[in-house]
């Protein structure tokens, strides 16, 4: 017997890029997890905003960029992504200094939306309050 | 004379607090890997490192802010920036080498 059961799924990233393998292993299991058909969101807080920085630029460390993989997860139809504004405040970056991550909304004649937003703890805490599962990476 | 290199995140681990409180006036620092975000202007942690600046000669791996998206005018005034022949000179002109991590 199958069921089709679709449970909410929130991954936490909370860990910079490139200095720890959290933030790739993250995408990894983001992107694997998409193939589920689950109802995905992806939250980015503490210093795993920094993961969403654009610019940029690993030839210097011999190490591999994935940042332009965030790009795709619009294609896999992850597009719940949340930004922690406290995080981005204590860091002195705004919205501006993210990566311009975009979904096409099949219900709007596949008009281009952001997928990110910008959330207050309040926001967050309630987001983290729906959820089945929560993954924190 | 001591280097200091710091590599983690001072969000994430109080390496660069500790790092300065216990650094004697005219030792270097050098932060790389995670430890460049210490250095950026407009953190949480910008008084303190600007405060350290005057007594310390402070270093930021140039590479490693690159590829984390961020440019060498981000960083704080006073804090020089390097390459790995840098990091390479800079640990050779000191007596030892300390590691916070």
């Amino acid at each position: 017997m199958t069921e089709n059961v679709t449970k909410k799924f929130l991954y936490v990233n909370r860990k910079a890029p490139y200095g720890t393998i959290y933030a790739l292993e993250s995408l990894e299991v983001v992107l694997i997890g998409a193939a589920f058909e689950q109802d995905v969101s992806v939250a980015f807080i503490d210093d795993g905003v920094y993961q969403l920085k654009k610019d940029q630029s690993t030839d210097g460390i011999g190490m591999k960029n994935f940042s332009p993989t965030y790009n795709a997860l619009g294609d896999y139809e992850v597009t719940q992504i949340y930004v922690d504004k406290e995080s981005l405040d204590e860091r002195g970056l705004t919205a501006d200094d993210l990566m311009n991550l975009v979904y096409e909304d099949e219900d709007d004649d596949y008009a281009e939306k952001s997928s990110i937003s910008i959330v207050n703890r309040d926001e967050l805490a309630k987001l983290m309050e729906q959820q089945d599962v929560v993954l924190s990476f | 004379m001591t280097l200091h290199t710091v590599n983690k995140s001072p969000f994430d681990r109080n390496s660069l607090e500790s790092c300065l409180r216990l650094a004697r006036p005219g030792h270097s620092v050098l932060l790389f890997e995670d430890g460049i975000y210490g250095a950026l202007k407009g953190t949480r942690f910008e008084q303190l490192v600007t405060e350290a600046v005057k007594s310390n000669s402070i270093y930021v791996l140039l590479p490693d802010l690159e590829a984390r998206g961020m440019r060498a005018d981000k960083v704080i005034d006073g804090i020089k920036t390097v390459d790995y022949a840098g990091f390479v000179n800079l640990a050779a002109e000191n007596t030892r080498v300390q590691a916070w991590l």
